[in-house]
């Protein structure tokens, strides 16, 4: 049937909570009230990226953005907009509040952006297969299956030059030939969507706006590897995401695009679902496996890596969202197209999430090598109150920090690591300079203290040890020797934890210590909060 | 927690999980969202009938933040306290659920409809501040917002 006009209504956690099922319900309503139910589809969407103001509604072909729509606005959109041909202009979206970016076309002429991992995401009905198929979903899979061998596949996915988007930076295609040469009939494709670095929220958009892209990826990564059974990994803050997984996953397997033979090839592939139940160090891939496994998510030893001993003991490739959904993309227009994009080093795009004090919140991709200072400044807004920035932690706590004289770095896994920062997840928390160092710092490393899961001292203790003493600080307790001792044990923390998190925990505080050493002496020495952040409670009370 | 029906619908949870290799955290899932904590003669049954050391169920019990071995509330708000929300004023929404709930981080109210929690990131920092109400996510927290979120749960 041919509408001329569908309507997409954003159904995401923000927007649910907002009304978004009523509003769904109440625009059919009155489009079948006013007989326009043969011409107007209304259809589900995902998040415009990050999104405007929650719940929106975007209407096509006219691309008009209203946002935030409520219960009550429905009827007029219907009547003025859908029935005279009027749309409502005090409730189209205008880009100049406060939003999270919404990063979509018309209203935002962000030159910059490339979408490749969000190319449907608020595009298209995620719980609609046919949606998906209709933007060349799935046709990778059928071309790998009928066209490619699986080292052609592997070949392709090694030039594109592909690094792995959960934090490392290691390159896919090299994972995935370990993997296929690993000895073993039964092996695994996982999926790692326990996304947890604070400050990222890129995989959730994925899974939530465009859940096909993963499972069409898993299956041509298992296709290259030579396995018959993938594992997603979502975590259990994401209920959103993991409904539309499943409901992906079931139309997949009626589309006979997941099961048995597989568009009629002799391959053949399950994807399953497994939920998280709170645990960060689960997104290490050891501990994750440990998860599925059902056990308690602490980190293996390495090597063997997964490649040779994964899930149950056999070879397995663990990937995170947004590499995977850079696959079906290579796969169709090829490795040299994705080399095009980003920096020769570190190619393809990046989704970055702008968090912290900037005015505009949210995600944007962009190709690899953009700049903090375009994030930050153009994509972002500035800084919220006009403020000045103090720094900016990329990739997550366990990310490194850069300064106001670092913004012009180009941000990629190579370049950032020459200035003994990461790229991480692309988390970005912005923070201002009414903000207190000591209690930053204070926040990150409380976050692994919690975080840390206990099984080795370096990192259980010491970032209790690290915690206490940044109590101390704050509350006008220093002692001289608290920043040495800081450094002495941040190190060692570093060198000596058995895992990456227990290694990453000490990086905001080092990094913190050597950027900002006068406002933590002024602390110390001067019982002094410079931004009075800090209570200094306890040297009141000692006079009293 | 005894009584027959349980252990009957215990045995009906272990056995949708069945086909899965290594089923235990599956199960232990699902009995947390049917009871909202796993008591500790629940933990006994399921280690018996899976033929997992008890020490080994606990150990996972006890490892997951979301897995409970004490009764929690009916409703569990979950408050993002990491930087990205830190520096939007996560510490006043947690005032301010205190002073609502008359509970301290870690408590349940008396009557026992809130478990007040604090959490790592929820991953919608674009709307930050941020918690969590059981399966539903609130962002861009006030203190008005706050208060009219907790009216349409008491």
């Amino acid at each position: 049937m041919f509408y001329r006009s569908h309507v997409l209504v954003e159904m995401t956690s923000n927007s649910l909570v907002r009304g978004a099922a009523q509003i769904k319900e109440r625009l059919e309503r009155e489009i079948e009230r006013l007989g326009l139910d043969k011409e107007i589809k209304v259809l589900e969407t995902g998040s415009l990226g990050a999104a405007l103001p929650s719940p929106f509604v975007v209407v096509y072909p006219d691309n008009i953005v209203y946002a935030p729509v409520t219960v009550s606005d429905v009827k007029r959109i219907v009547e003025e907009h859908f029935w005279k041909g009027r749309p409502v202009g005090d409730l189209i979206f205008s880009p100049s509040e406060r939003r999270e970016i919404g990063v979509f076309l018309p209203y935002f002429p962000l030159t910059k952006e490339k979408r490749v991992v969000l190319r449907n995401s608020g595009q298209i009905d995620p719980t609609n297969i046919e949606e998906y198929i209709a933007r060349d979903g799935y046709l990778a899979l059928s071309r790998v299956l009928t066209e490619m061998t699986p080292e052609e596949v592997i070949a392709e996915v090694k030039k594109s030059g592909l690094l792995g988007r959960g934090g490392a930076g290691f390159p896919t295609g090299l994972k995935w030939e370990f993997t296929k040469n690993a000895e073993g009939v039964e092996k695994y494709i996982v999926c790692n969507a326990d996304e947890g670095e604070p400050g990222t929220f890129k995989d959730r958009l994925i899974l939530e706006g465009d859940p096909h892209s993963i499972i069409e990826a898993m299956a041509i990564a298992g296709y290259a590897v030579g396995a018959g059974e993938g594992y997603i990994y979502v975590r259990g803050e994401y209920p959103q995401s993991i409904n539309h997984l499943r409901i992906a996953i079931e139309q997949a397997r009626e589309y006979g695009l997941l099961g048995e033979n597989i568009l009629g090839s002799s391959f053949s592939f399950e994807v399953r679902i497994r939920k998280g139940a709170g645990a960060y160090i689960c997104g290490e891939e050891t501990a994750l496996l440990e998860s599925i496994e059902g056990k308690r998510g602490i980190p293996r030893n390495k090597p063997p890596y997964p490649a040779q001993e994964g899930l149950w003991g056999k070879p397995t490739v663990i990937n995170n969202v947004e590499t995977l959904a850079n696959i079906p993309p290579i796969i169709l227009q090829g490795a040299d197209w994705f080399r095009s994009i980003g920096t020769p080093t570190c190619t393809g795009t990046k989704v970055f999430t702008l968090t912290g004090n900037v005015n505009n919140l949210g995600l944007i991709e962009v190709p690899m090598g953009i700049t903090l200072r375009e994030l930050i400044f153009e994509v972002g807004g500035g800084i919220r109150g006009g403020h000045n920035l103090k720094l900016v932690q990329t990739g997550g706590p366990s990310g490194g920090t850069m300064t106001p004289d670092l913004l012009d770095v180009p941000m990629a896994f190579d370049t950032l690591s020459r200035y003994d920062s990461a790229l991480g997840s692309g988390a970005l928390t912005v923070i201002d300079d009414t903000h207190c160092i000591v209690d930053v710092v204070r926040n990150f490393m409380e976050f692994f203290l919690y975080e840390s899961c206990g099984k080795c001292t370096p990192c259980r203790v010491g970032t209790k040890r690290i915690v206490e003493i940044l109590n101390r600080i704050s509350e006008g307790r220093g002692e001289p020797s608290d920043l040495e001792n800081l450094r002495y044990m941040g190190e060692h923390i570093k060198s000596t934890s058995f895992c990456g998190l227990g290694q990453a925990a000490p990086n905001p505080l080092l990094r913190s210590l050597s950027f900002f050493e006068e406002e933590f002496r002024a602390h110390l020495e001067e019982k002094r909060c410079p931004v009075d952040t800090c209570s200094m409670k306890t040297k009141t009370k000692i006079l009293i | 927690m005894t009584g027959l029906a349980v252990y009957e619908e215990i045995d009906e949870i272990i056995g949708k999980h069945q086909e899965e290799k290594t089923p235990l955290l599956s199960i232990l899932q699902e009995i947390q969202e049917r009871w909202r904590y796993l008591p500790g003669d629940v933990l006994g049954y399921v280690s018996r009938k899976l033929d997992i050391p008890s020490s080994m169920v606990w150990g996972v019990a006890t490892f997951y933040s979301f897995l409970k071995t004490e009764p929690a509330g009916e409703y569990v708000i979950r408050v993002c306290c990491n930087a990205p929300c830190h520096v939007n004023g996560s510490v006043d929404v947690l005032k301010t659920l205190q002073k609502e709930l008359g509970i301290k981080e870690g408590e349940t109210s008396r009557d026992g409809k809130f478990t007040l929690e604090t959490t790592s990131c929820l991953g919608v920092c674009g709307v930050a501040p941020a918690m969590m109400i059981n399966d539903v996510t609130y962002g861009n927290l006030s203190e008005d917002r706050i208060r009219e979120i907790l009216a349409l749960y008491r």
